[in-house]
């Protein structure tokens, strides 16, 4: 899933600046999940505006609003009579959560309250750690599950570079080195051998570096629209 | 004539290259270019290693550290009559400002190459820098041994003219982890190209004759030319640090003792109690011993199968590297002409 943080409430402050009638909006899925923007953390951050702006002598009006997924227009559209009256609009969703809004809204003004961090799990309570990193062209089949892209301080392809000790990386100890858990798995699969080939360099028009990507599935388009 | 080979038997003829083939025991220097833009250091750094070593390797920001770059560095070793080895990392360029920078530096005259991942930039001055990595080492020297054998750009386009013959190398790190899959991936450097490699530094002899023997195991120093790293340790504390901190580097305690033991006749007095010529001699019986250690870490990788030379590492104490390779006996270095080969080939 993807993960995020919430910003600062100094941060959050600044960005709904001098506007009068804020909107909180928080999302129901990926981050309500990792406790950043879901209908708890709406409440809690507007009810600390409201609370702040009152404490500073120009009381703001602050209510918040949750819909399941703030990246689907159609969950967009039951807040829509909230969102016009709003001088502006704090999304409480990822990237993509805001980015929807601004885009379903034209008129509305829209800032972020999250930073979207990464896509991952948890590994405890408490604790994410990145996965993926979407690079369009998964390799997973090659290194035993564990994704070098995102997890390799370097994004090798074919191997750990010499900065791997005692399981973590240099770059900080509480990196584990994706290199050696890679090592590891394949020698106790077995598949130590696909170690041995050299891997080519990576096509990176899949990842971000092509530009903006998009998938259209015809076999999924409505006729209406084809035509 | 094996592949990439020209009609002289050499992959390119440099002087490091001539100097391994004729089985001379090689030895490499390293020169670590001046954070600003004074050629004047590089000119003074190469008076410390002319005729001393057969190549100098010019770090490409080590320590994710901005410096003069290691092409611009090389281009004044040109002119100063010294061989440079291009350091080129994986962390500044994508494989498009590799290739350029690399057309360039054979354009001023630069034949060696060794091609490393890169120290994460995090360690650097810059650590807000966004990193490239679009290519691994591994795939960078794949690249550059392309454009010279096959003479095709990454990307598959052939060269209309003069394409760049490097002299390729690469790094090994043999006690970094996991140590068990060190010798292969040598083993896939060489494959991918590299002729020669050169080693993270070396202070225990046993591990590395370890190494070795897994390396010769698998033929790979038959395809390769092994130059094993090793450095003049300045002081008990930088010896500490290194087996401490560095991740990679075995430092044995007879070692950080036998540093210390050289600050014997000043051991027992406070920092304070040193006068200016006490703390000055202290330094001087240091650097002594560190490359009297080096002189015998040198004859002791001599002796290892499969190694075919040395790498000295003197960053910014470059003087060491006179004495270093006096002792070791490997001085003069050899001159071997160009026309060698061709005639042990004949």
């Amino acid at each position: 899933m993807i993960i995020a943080e919430q910003k600062s409430l100094d941060e959050l402050k600044s960005l709904v600046g001098g506007a009068q009638k804020v909107l909180v909006v928080g999302c129901g899925t990926c981050v309500t999940v990792c406790f950043a923007g879901g209908s708890r953390e709406a409440a809690i951050a507007s009810a600390s505006l409201r609370m702040s702006s009152k404490l500073e002598g120009n009381a703001k009006q602050v209510t918040d609003v949750t819909v399941q997924r703030q990246c689907e227009w159609e969950y967009l559209d039951q807040i829509a009579e909230q969102v016009k009256e709003a001088d502006v609009v704090l999304s409480l969703g990822c990237g993509v959560g805001v980015q929807a809004i601004a885009e379903h809204f034209p008129q509305t003004w829209v800032v972020p309250g999250l930073n979207t961090k990464f896509m991952g799990l948890p590994t405890e309570q408490g604790v994410w750690v990145e996965r993926c990193a979407a690079c369009g062209d998964c390799i997973l089949g090659l290194t035993g599950g564990i994704c070098p892209i995102a997890r390799c301080s370097k994004s090798l392809l074919n191997g750990p570079c010499g900065g791997s000790e005692a399981g973590h990386c240099e770059v900080n100890p509480e990196i584990p080195c994706a290199w050696q858990l890679i090592y590891d798995r394949l020698n106790s699969l077995g598949k130590l051998h696909l170690l041995l080939e050299i891997q080519p360099p990576k096509n990176w028009r899949t990842s971000r570096d092509g530009g903006l990507r998009k998938i259209v599935r015809e076999d999924l388009r409505l006729v209406a629209e084809k035509e | 004539m094996t592949v990439g080979e020209q009609s002289n038997g050499y992959l390119v003829g440099s002087n490091l290259e001539r100097v391994l083939r004729a089985g001379h025991f090689a030895v490499t220097g390293e020169l670590g270019p001046p954070q600003s833009a004074d050629s004047e250091v590089i000119r003074k750094k190469a008076v410390l290693l002319r005729g001393y070593v057969d190549a100098v390797n010019l770090t490409d920001n080590q320590t994710a550290i901005v410096r003069m770059s290691s092409i611009g560095a090389g281009a004044i070793l040109v002119q100063e009559g010294l061989e440079p080895v291009i350091q080129m990392t994986c962390r500044d360029r994508n494989r498009l400002a590799i290739q350029s920078d690399l057309l360039g530096a054979y354009a001023l005259g630069m034949r060696n190459l060794l091609c490393l991942s890169g120290d994460h930039q995090t360690f650097g001055n810059h650590p807000t820098a966004k990193n490239v990595f679009d290519m691994d080492s591994i795939q960078l020297v794949q690249m550059v041994a392309a454009m010279r054998d096959k003479k095709v750009f990454q990307c598959g386009d052939v060269f209309k003219g003069q394409e760049p013959r490097f002299f390729v190398g690469a790094a090994a790190a043999p006690f970094a982890d996991p140590l068990d899959f060190r010798p292969y991936r040598l083993a896939k450097k060489v494959k991918a190209g590299a002729s020669f490699i050169q080693t993270q530094l070396v202070y225990d002899v046993p591990a590395f004759a370890r190494f070795m023997e897994k390396v010769r195991a698998l033929g790979v120093h038959r395809e390769t030319y092994i130059l094993a790293g090793v450095g003049p340790l300045k002081s008990p504390a930088m010896a500490r640090y290194m087996k401490k901190d560095v991740p990679g580097i075995l430092v044995p305690d007879e070692l950080v003792e036998r540093m210390e033991r050289a600050g014997r006749p000043w051991a027992g007095k406070k920092p304070d109690e040193l006068s200016k010529e006490d703390k000055k001699a202290r330094s001087e019986a240091y650097k002594k011993e560190g490359i009297q250690i080096c002189i015998e870490l040198i004859q002791a990788l001599r002796q290892i199968d499969g190694v075919a030379g040395v790498h000295i590492m003197a960053i910014e104490w470059e003087e060491a590297v006179k004495p270093i390779v006096e002792g070791a006996g490997l001085y003069p270095r050899p001159v071997v002409p160009l026309s060698a080969q061709a005639e042990a080939a004949s």
